[in-house]
Formats: structure tokens, C-alpha cells, sequence
């Protein structure tokens, strides 16, 4: 019993690692400009797409090379091009409505859009059959009694937790992050100060979707088969889980995202494993109707 | 002539709210516009820091020079930066969600002078003594007129040597105005410029060395303070 508590637990530190690491391009991009950006998931999604090609072509070229080398190559390799991927989307469809002056809604709609685009752009380029990830590393599996961990759940659960140690320094010590925090409060500001809001807004993408590209890549590794509409519900549940977290507070990206994997994991571990999703988000829910700004939020003052 | 104004005509959207205004701002003065509400006063300041749309408005015709090169194609950042111009805009438009020191280190992002900030925020402590009491506080707790006090002392962290002001005494109690313009005036010794706009015309003709009365886009009047002080259709219109 109390070993398969500790297994249940590991399992859901891994599923709230993925959850927190895309909850936290939501949550950058929302903080700063208060844009849901709906295309997240599908960054993510670009990001595991990116990973496969990337390790596929170096374990093609460096066939001699250990498989640790090809993933501290595919590694770095894939969250640069994912962000570059972010930060276009930022270049061509939200900044020219920003200059325009557009309403919040046409600009959720356009991330909305963003996000099919990638989806079906991917579809029609690389045909609808699903693409398996390659084995970089072996699995080694540690087991303490009828609990047994992967180095790649390690991984994941390290990463995520690092993350969140650089994001939160960034964000609340660095002036940088301080230009961040204040373009959510007051925009018209920002440039008098000195400071170009641009370039500002394009670090956020990039720290976003640069973490999007790491979630692909571990999560690739993790369950490697890959399909063109594998971000779109794990986008929706990242999104849910930041704004129960408190949207725009990196705290509430984290916490928000280990809740969900803990509730979701909780929930098999009690009912059969197609309750998961309805119980999962009826908990969800229940926790925003007691705290519609979610567990960090504080109404309109505190932002990332 | 430090910033030198000619011939502007701005716009926002199809609405001409500048209609061709020229004046000029030589270095270590302080000049001042008045002028009643929608005469142009804020837009012509938001066109000299070059403040971007939807906020800010369009150049249509005319130049902005800054020691004698234009800088209408600069960007609002790269003005602060370069042209060391700062605004401290109407309604303080502080960081409330920082604290006062974070507001005040905001200001230095693109500096690279680090002597001279280090210089500079101790200059800003002992101009306004209250905000080195409450640096470390959330600056949205901060009274009106402390609020203003860091717009100001956040304008003066840029390292500008021309700094604009949009209404510093709105919102303050008749005390504390003065005690703003005092600090402005003290200021002004110390070798800043300052483009000064004011509701309360009075107050900025007291202090001012220049002014120009600016009507629905025009300017109407110019000359020393001390003489549109005297004059009677001033006095009538803004002094009354």
C-alpha cells in the first residue's frame, strides 16, 4: 500500500512536471500582456516535432557518437527553434494587432488560430501517420522494492524544478523581469523609462516557448509517439492548470500544474481510468469557484 | 537651442490636433506651455517623446530637433536612451506593483554609467527624502503626492538632461505643489531643462523663465513669464 502511494507520487511529479513546464508560457505571456495565448499547446507540440527531426537527423550523422551526446546536442538545438517558433508567431500576428491598438478578443481569437495553423500546417506537411521518437538514452530503471523510478522520470522532475528556480529569479530579481513585471502594469510607461517593450515581449516568448521546446523534447521521451494534435488537450489542461494556479504568477503555473498531475493520478488510483478528465477538472472547477483569481492570484495588482 | 520645435502638425487617426506649432527650449530653462484642456499640451509633449500609437500621436508634417538633428524617426525608448529626453507623464503612470526603489532602478535599464547612477539615486533620496523612507514599500501605497515625487525622481534616474513634465502638481495639495516647484526650481540650478505643462498657470509663470500660451493647436502668445504674467488678455483667460 504505501509503496504504491510513493509510485502513484512519483508518477504524478512526472505528469505535473510536463503540466507546469507549458503552464509557464502561459503564464509568462499572460503576465506581460495580458494575452491568452492560445497557440501554447501547439508551440509544445511544434517543440516535440522539432526534437524528433533534430535527433533523428544527429543519430543519422553521428552514428558513432553516444546517445547521451546526441541529446545534449537535440537538447539546447530544440528549445532555440521552438523559441524562434514563438517568437514569430509573436512577430507576424500579435505584434502588428498590439500596434494597432486591437481588442483583447481578436487577439485571442488570432492565438486561436495560431494554434489550428500550426496543428493543420503540420498535418498537411508531414501526412497524418504518427512519428515515433527515437531512443537517445537507454532506460535504466531503478526499483526500491515494488517501487521503480526511470532515470527519465528523474529527468523530467529535475528539469521542471530548475525551471522554476530560473524563472522565478529572473522574474522577480532581475531587471529584465522587472521590465516584465511593469509592461503588465502599465504599458504606456515602459518605453520612457528607456526600456524597448518589443524586445521585452519577444525574451517573454522565448523564455515560453523555449520551455515549451524542453516539455516536447522529455515528453517525447517519455511517450514517444507523436502526432500532429498531441498538444491540444495537454495545452488545454496546462492552461486550466495556471489559471487555477493563478494566471500570470509563476508560483501558480508550478503549483497549478503538480495539482492537476496529483488530482489526475489520485483519481485513477480510485475510479476507473476514464473518470480521470471528469473528476480531474469537476476539482478544478470547484477550486475556482471558491478562488476565481486561483491559488496565487491576487485580483488585478500582482502580474507573473 | 537644446530642443528646437518647427512647423509641427500631428495627428491622430484623421484628427489634426497640432495645427503647425514651432517653439523652442534653450538649455537650463524652464519653459513652460499652458493653455486650457484639449489645447494640445499633452499631445505635443507624447510627440516629442515620441510616445507610440494608439497612445501617442502621428507626425504629419513638421520637425522635432534635438541639438540640431531631427529625431522624428527615433523611437520612444531610443529617445530616452540616446537623446536623453524624459517624460514624467500626466497621472504619474508609476510601476504599482514594484516597489519604489524597483520604479527608480527601472529607470536605469539602459544605462551603463554605473558611477553616475549610483550618483544619481542619491541625488533622487535627498531631493525627495520621503521616497528613501518608502523604498522599499509598493509604490501603489504611496500618497498622490509621494506618487508624484517618484514620477519625477524616476524621469531624473534616466540620466535626461532635458526632462518634461505633464501636470506635476495635479492632484496635490496647495503645500506640496509649491514644495514640487520648489524641488523643480532646485533642480533647474543644478543645470536641468525643463518643458513644463501646467493647469494652474499662475504657479508655472512664477517659476517658469519663458512660456507659450497654446490655443486648439496654435500657439498664440509667447514670451518671458514675467511679461505674459502682466499681459491682460493672459490674465484674463488663464490667470483669472
Amino acid at each position: 500500500m504505501f509503496e504504491s502511494i510513493v509510485q502513484n507520487l512519483f508518477n504524478a511529479l512526472q505528469w505535473g512536471s510536463f503540466y507546469s513546464l507549458i503552464a509557464l508560457g502561459y503564464t509568462l505571456v499572460y503576465g506581460v500582456l495580458t494575452l491568452i495565448n492560445f497557440a501554447h499547446g501547439d508551440i509544445f507540440m511544434v517543440g516535440a516535432y522539432i526534437a524528433f527531426f533534430v535527433a533523428t537527423f544527429f543519430l543519422a550523422t553521428l552514428t558513432s557518437a553516444p546517445g547521451w551526446v546526441v541529446l545534449t546536442i537535440t537538447l539546447p538545438l530544440t528549445m532555440i527553434l521552438t523559441a524562434l517558433v514563438g517568437v514569430t508567431l509573436e512577430r507576424i500576428a500579435y505584434r502588428p494587432l498590439r500596434r494597432k491598438g486591437a481588442n483583447r478578443l481578436y487577439v485571442v481569437i488570432t492565438a486561436l488560430m495560431c494554434g489550428l495553423i500550426l496543428e493543420n500546417g503540420n498535418l498537411a506537411l508531414l501526412g497524418a501517420s504518427r512519428k515515433s521518437f527515437p531512443e537517445m538514452i537507454e532506460k535504466v530503471v531503478y526499483t526500491f522494492g515494488m517501487v521503480s523510478l526511470t532515470n527519465l522520470k528523474i529527468a523530467v522532475i529535475i528539469s521542471a524544478v530548475l525551471v522554476f528556480v530560473l524563472l522565478q529569479f529572473i522574474v522577480t530579481k532581475t531587471r529584465i523581469g522587472m521590465a516584465m513585471r511593469a509592461i503588465s502594469y502599465d504599458k504606456f510607461a515602459v518605453p520612457l523609462m528607456g526600456i524597448p517593450i518589443d524586445a521585452i515581449i519577444v525574451f517573454t516568448f522565448v523564455l515560453g516557448s523555449s520551455m515549451a521546446g524542453l516539455a516536447g523534447l522529455l515528453y517525447s521521451l517519455s511517450y514517444p509517439i507523436l502526432d500532429p494534435y498531441m498538444g491540444a488537450l495537454i495545452g488545454w489542461k496546462a492552461f486550466i492548470a495556471a489559471v487555477v494556479g493563478g494566471i500570470g504568477d509563476i508560483r501558480g503555473a508550478f503549483l497549478g500544474g503538480f495539482l492537476l498531475g496529483f488530482v489526475e493520478i489520485l483519481v485513477v488510483a480510485f475510479f476507473p481510468s476514464t473518470f480521470r478528465d471528469l473528476i480531474a477538472f469537476s476539482i478544478l472547477l470547484l477550486i475556482l469557484v471558491y478562488k476565481p483569481t486561483g491559488l496565487f492570484g491576487v485580483a488585478k495588482t500582482t502580474k507573473i | 537651442m537644446l530642443l528646437e520645435i518647427k512647423d509641427l502638425v500631428v495627428r491622430y487617426g484623421n484628427i489634426e490636433a497640432l495645427h503647425g506649432i514651432s517653439f523652442h527650449v534653450n538649455e537650463g530653462e524652464i519653459v513652460t506651455l499652458i493653455g486650457s484642456n484639449g489645447a494640445g499640451k499633452t499631445t505635443t509633449l507624447h510627440a516629442i517623446t515620441r510616445v507610440p500609437p494608439p497612445e501617442g500621436p502621428k507626425i504629419h508634417t513638421g520637425d522635432i530637433r534635438f541639438q540640431g538633428r531631427s529625431i522624428v524617426g527615433v523611437e520612444a525608448h531610443a529617445i530616452v536612451q540616446n537623446c536623453h529626453i524624459a517624460l514624467a507623464p500626466e497621472g504619474r503612470h508609476i510601476f504599482g506593483n514594484l516597489t519604489v526603489e524597483e520604479n527608480l532602478t527601472l529607470a536605469t535599464f539602459s544605462r551603463k554609467d554605473a558611477d553616475q547612477v549610483a550618483r544619481d539615486y542619491q541625488r533622487v533620496y535627498e531631493l525627495f527624502p520621503r521616497l528613501a523612507e518608502r523604498r522599499s514599500q509598493r509604490s501603489e501605497s504611496l500618497s498622490g503626492g509621494e506618487q508624484q515625487m517618484l514620477a519625477v525622481g524616476r524621469a531624473l534616474m534616466t540620466g535626461c538632461k532635458v526632462i518634461l513634465l505633464d501636470e506635476p502638481s495635479m492632484g496635490l495639495a496647495p503645500l506640496l505643489m509649491y514644495d514640487m516647484f520648489r524641488t523643480l526650481k532646485k533642480l533647474n540650478e543644478q543645470g536641468m531643462t525643463i518643458l513644463l505643462i501646467e493647469q494652474n498657470a499662475r504657479l508655472a509663470l512664477k517659476f517658469a523663465h519663458r512660456a507659450y500660451v497654446l490655443d486648439t493647436g496654435e500657439i498664440v502668445m509667447e514670451g518671458s513669464a514675467a511679461a505674459l504674467t502682466e499681459n491682460p488678455e493672459v490674465q484674463k483667460a488663464y490667470l483669472g
